[in-house]
């Protein structure tokens, strides 16, 4: 019995372990920072028929790891206008790259983020946003699954509760009725 | 065979059929634009080739149009469906010109170098090509692709949005409806 | 030739299966004629799919279908799977598996069902028939083409460059359409007005290897978007994500919740309910990505085909529905509950709580068409909203995977709950406190560590005391042991491994998702940038010319303390037929992802601009995905002993009763 317990207790305390040890040596690792090391080396390119400009992502000189978290969460809630359904930060099209380095721009000029969401819907409507504003009719889709949760939690509690009374005998397996 | 709860099924089940048949008769992909009754952005934008030949400095502010009724259209080289509309573009361009209209290109995500190229294959253009770095303006507009055609009333709202090639009917109405002096009102088609 | 043949195989395949049904359905009619008609459907579709294969493999641009996705310059490879690259082949490719499951159940489901089988055909072929029907008329992959081409456009780009393209779609249609099989014995059960659980215990391999089809085929997409598409996430609550993830949840509820229906006679209306909506979300998962309502990622050409669908989505919505409302009273309960702290009861909670989630992944997805509808407004629902809505329900049912084995059926006992729980509540509790000293960023992370630590203790422990409970009875090393116990409850334990592998996933999602860094930045060659201990260094920007189109490529030497780790080079394509580059991420698997993507390059090569994505235990998931298919292959293995419903008498009794002893001992070490 006490060696069971003892196997029990180490699996508890393995499983824990095997989760934790990766996670944590990415938790250490420090945020981006940057930095410029060796030569230039040779490159060639031929002439792609349409070049994604490199404007707009900070180079070494210019980055600014709050104010980029800042640019990828909001990034994050604006849909790409010209992809089909990703996120702003998510999409590697131009335009999407250009809405980045617009709302970097306006986060340096000192913008909140709820100005910088009200910019794109006053432009795209209201479909630029991933996640629908709380309110009026959208408050929908956020309340009728908890509501449906609530109302299925209720029900679940008066099943069993009824089962229970008529509970005592165990129903064998049910007889078949003819087909 | 419990027919109440069949009742109660069917009448459950008709609005949910109705919107499934509902969303078959729309395109996900139309998106109404918030822009026409509103102020125009503002913009100032350079000029990269003039084929019209008029002097008209070498940027474009929205404010020096006050007045004006302003088409303002969207293309890039490499947009397939701008190859038809910009023979409308320019024969309405050129029917209203002097008459307090200004017609304007503005070239997205492409480089001047193609755009000037394109315009020469197309055999010239009736009005300036504007350069808009970076897509800033076109952002600024809403723009979900190309080719898209605002058109800005005297008082400098945006009184209609066009997406996708553009006719001389659509064009033509709302000019005269503009220099009419009807508000701005539209939203997009 | 092939065109003419294939045209000729979809119509007499339609016939067929329509005579099918009159089989199935008419007063006269015998389950023999019914099987002979499935049998003969599938063979019709076979000759109409084969003759497209070779149609799309010689290049006969005659075709239609070869003529819209065929290409000379295509690998072979690729020209086989362009089957279902497109609209018309996938339709065919559906029409195929369907046919195919129709004949397999006409040949292997035993006749003793009698009505049953012959309904459960039939309901099948009227499936089929709508297939068929989309086959010889709007979907038709065979139409003519005049003058005919010399080549073809070939099948779209991103479906050509990674094997899990290939693997992907069969496992889906294997998933989604399996699903066909439960439910068509569900509806043939209540027309035929049965109250047993015949249809259950008959259908039960079938679900389980439908749902494990379904699962792979959920994992593989995310495996495939997140190898190829360039942003380094997995899942982005696309709709037809969505479309493949709600019959899911419902099956998984179902799977479960069957268990309770076989040993209590309850929960009879919850499992017809639940296999019907199954059906229904695969349908309705198929509507939504080949009309048109919804833009998505996948979404398919529309066209006439979408009206077609919505006719046969509504048909079967009104009659699956009008069915199971009008029969309910064949489905009361005929049994109880002893205890409420009962394995009974968590899967009752457990239909609950994944009944909610499909209602709100649903009513996201439909949503915009309903906020359409009513304010004329269109509006976005997208992955920041499914995150937040769904991710307490994935917290509670985390929790729930580890309390369900300790449970027991009938009633616990409190001494024996605690027993039980014991280890799990340990392993609960020192996660919470490691989270709290390494300062787990996120509190969602945090509880799904702790509540998946509970959860693997709890299942990997059942493997545990079954293993001692066998070394105390035989003296069985470990190794044997654990075969034989497994060998011995095949369903039990097969289950707990799944159980396992979701969890594993469940962990990887959390990890990754919670300590994920990313950084983007624009390099000169030559330039490094450091993120999460990596150095990157941009050694060369380069360009290459290609038949179909030109590729440019970073080279990023990839160091750690100095020392060089790897070279990747994640690459832009620019196809002659698109306008926007088509990305190819370079992504380092191992226990922590290093994922590359390059964004954009000056045109003279001196700069580059790239994302890097850190995210840990991302293998996990994939690992995770390949668990839950080896434990569900587990429980449905065959058991040498039972053969069949019938068989009772014929294994001999004296390999029998050691058996019992063993059943009644693992009976004493930890519940049934």
């Amino acid at each position: 019995m006490i060696r069971r317990l003892l196997l029990a207790i180490l699996i508890a305390l393995a499983v824990p372990a095997i989760v934790i040890v990766p996670t944590a040596i990415v938790a250490q690792a420090p945020a981006a920072t940057s930095g410029a090391t060796g030569g230039p080396g040779p490159a060639e390119t031929s002439h792609p028929p349409i070049v994604p400009s490199a404007s707009g992502v900070p180079t070494a000189a210019t980055l600014n790891p709050e104010r980029e978290e800042m640019v990828r969460r909001l990034a994050s809630e604006l849909r790409c206008p010209v992809c089909q359904g990703l996120s702003v930060q998510d999409s590697p099209t131009e335009l999407s790259m250009q809405m980045k380095a617009v709302i970097r721009g306006q986060l340096e000029q000192g913008k909140t983020p709820d100005e910088v969401r009200a910019y794109f819907v006053a432009r795209y409507g209201e479909w630029i946003l991933l996640k629908p504003e709380a309110s009026g009719f959208n408050l929908v889709i956020y309340f009728l699954p908890l509501a449906m949760l609530l109302a299925g939690g209720v029900w679940v509690a008066f099943t069993v509760r009824r089962w229970r009374k008529h509970g005592g005998d165990v129903a064998p397996y049910p007889a078949e009725e003819p087909a | 065979m419990n027919w109440k709860r069949v009742a109660m099924v069917l009448l459950g089940l008709v609005p949910v059929i109705g919107l499934l048949a509902f969303g078959l008769s729309r395109d996900p992909r139309q998106i109404d634009s918030p822009l026409p009754g509103r102020a125009a952005p503002m913009f100032d934008l350079p000029i990269f080739t003039d084929p019209s030949g008029k002097q008209l400095g070498r940027t474009v502010r929205l404010e020096q149009l006050r007045g004006q009724v302003v088409v303002l259209n969207f293309w890039a080289s490499w947009c397939l469906a701008c190859r038809g509309e910009h023979t409308v573009l320019s024969t309405v361009a050129r029917k209203y010109e002097g008459q307090g209209v200004q017609f304007f290109g503005v070239l997205y995500n492409d480089t001047p170098e193609n755009g000037e190229r394109w315009i020469a294959e197309m055999g010239g253009q009736a009005y300036p090509a504007l350069a808009d770095d970076g897509a800033r303006t076109a952002i600024d507009f809403g723009l979900y692709g190309v080719p898209e055609t605002f058109i800005i009333g005297p008082d400098g709202r945006v009184a209609y949005k066009h997406v996708g090639p553009v006719t001389e009917e659509v064009l033509v109405e709302w000019i005269e409806k503009l220099r009419a002096g009807a508000p701005a009102t539209e939203g997009a088609s | 030739m092939t065109r003419l043949l294939g045209d000729l195989a979809v119509a007499a395949a339609l016939a067929l299966s329509l005579g099918g049904i009159l089989a199935s359905f008419r007063g006269g009619g015998t389950l023999a004629q019914a099987k002979r008609f499935s049998v003969l459907v599938f063979g019709a579709l076979s000759v109409a799919a084969l003759a497209m294969i070779v149609a799309l493999v010689t290049h006969d641009f005659s075709v239609g279908y070869v003529a819209q996705v065929g290409s000379r310059a295509t690998p072979l490879f690729f020209t086989v799977i362009s089957l279902w690259s497109a609209l018309e082949g996938s339709i065919l490719f559906w029409g195929w598996v369907l046919a195919f499951y129709t004949a397999l159940v006409a040949w292997g489901a035993p006749d003793s069902l009698g009505a049953l089988k012959r309904y459960a055909l039939g309901t099948m072929l009227a499936v089929g028939s709508f297939f068929y029907l989309l086959l010889v008329g709007p979907a038709s992959p065979f139409l003519p083409v005049f003058p005919v081409p010399a080549d073809g456009p070939g099948p779209n780009p991103l479906l050509q460059n990674h094997i899990l393209m290939a693997i992907h779609p069969p496992l889906l249609y294997l998933g989604y359409v399996g699903m066909t099989v439960p439910f068509a014995f569900a509806v043939g059960s209540l027309l035929a007005r049965r109250t047993d659980q015949d249809w259950i215990r008959v259908t039960r391999r079938w679900t389980i290897s439908a749902w494990t089809f379904l699962s792979l085929a959920i994992v593989a997409g995310m495996w495939w978007s997140y190898e190829v598409l360039g942003w380094g996430g997995y899942w982005a609550w696309d709709p037809v994500e969505n479309a493949s993830f709600m019959p899911w949840l419902t099956a998984t509820a179902f799977l479960h919740s069957v268990m309770v229906q076989e040993r209590r006679g309850v929960l009879k209306t919850w499992n017809v309910s639940l296999i019907i909506s199954t059906f229904l979300l695969t349908i309705l998962g198929t509507f939504l990505t080949r009309s048109g309502v919804l833009s998505s990622v996948h979404a398919f050409a529309e066209g006439p085909i979408g009206s077609y669908f919505l006719g046969f989505i509504s048909v079967t919505l009104v009659f699956s529905l009008a069915l199971l409302a009008g029969r309910s009273d064949y489905l009361k309960s005929e049994g109880s509950l002893e205890g409420v702290a009962s394995r009974e009861t968590a899967f009752l909670v457990n239909n609950l709580l994944l009944a909610a989630f499909t209602f709100t992944v649903l009513l996201g997805t439909l949503f915009p068409l309903v906020a359409e509808a009513v304010r004329g407004v269109k509006v976005s629902v997208g992955g920041p909203f499914f995150d937040r809505m769904t991710l307490p329900l994935c917290m509670a049912l985390l929790f729930l995977v580890g309390v369900g084995p300790a449970l027991p059926w009938r009633s616990a006992r409190p001494e024996e709950l605690k027993r039980k729980l014991l280890a799990p509540s340990v392993a609960l509790v020192v996660m919470a406190i490691v989270c709290v000293v390494i300062g787990v960023p996120s509190v969602y992370g945090a509880v799904a560590f702790c509540f998946g630590a509970f959860a693997l203790t709890g299942n990997l422990q059942e493997y545990v005391v079954g293993i001692m409970a066998r070394r105390k009875a035989h003296g069985e090393n470990p190794a044997v042991a654990l075969v034989r116990l497994v060998g011995a409850n095949r369903h039990r334990y097969g289950g707990y491994l799944s159980h396992v592998g979701v969890l594993m996933l469940a962990i990887g999602v959390a990890a990754s998702s919670t300590y994920r860094k990313e950084h983007e930045q624009t390099l000169k060659v030559g330039e490094s940038a450091m993120v999460a201990g990596w150095e990157l260094r941009l050694e060369k920007l380069w360009g290459a010319d290609e038949p179909h189109r030109f590729v440019v490529g970073a080279d990023i030497q990839v160091l750690k303390d100095g020392k060089r780790i790897d070279m990747m080079d994640p690459r832009l394509n620019f196809y002659r037929s698109r306008q926007e580059p088509v990305p190819t991420p370079d992504v380092r698997e191992a226990w922590t992802d290093l994922y590359l993507n390059l964004m954009a390059f000056e045109q003279d090569g001196s700069q580059a601009t790239i994302s890097v994505v850190v995210e840990p235990l991302v293998i996990w998931i994939w690992l995770g995905g390949g668990i839950v298919a080896l434990g569900a292959l587990i429980a449905m293995w065959p058991d040498r002993r039972k053969r069949g419903p019938k068989r009772t008498s014929s294994s001999t009794p004296s390999v029998r009763e050691p058996r019992r002893e063993e059943e009644r001992e693992l009976v004493e070490a930890g519940g049934d």
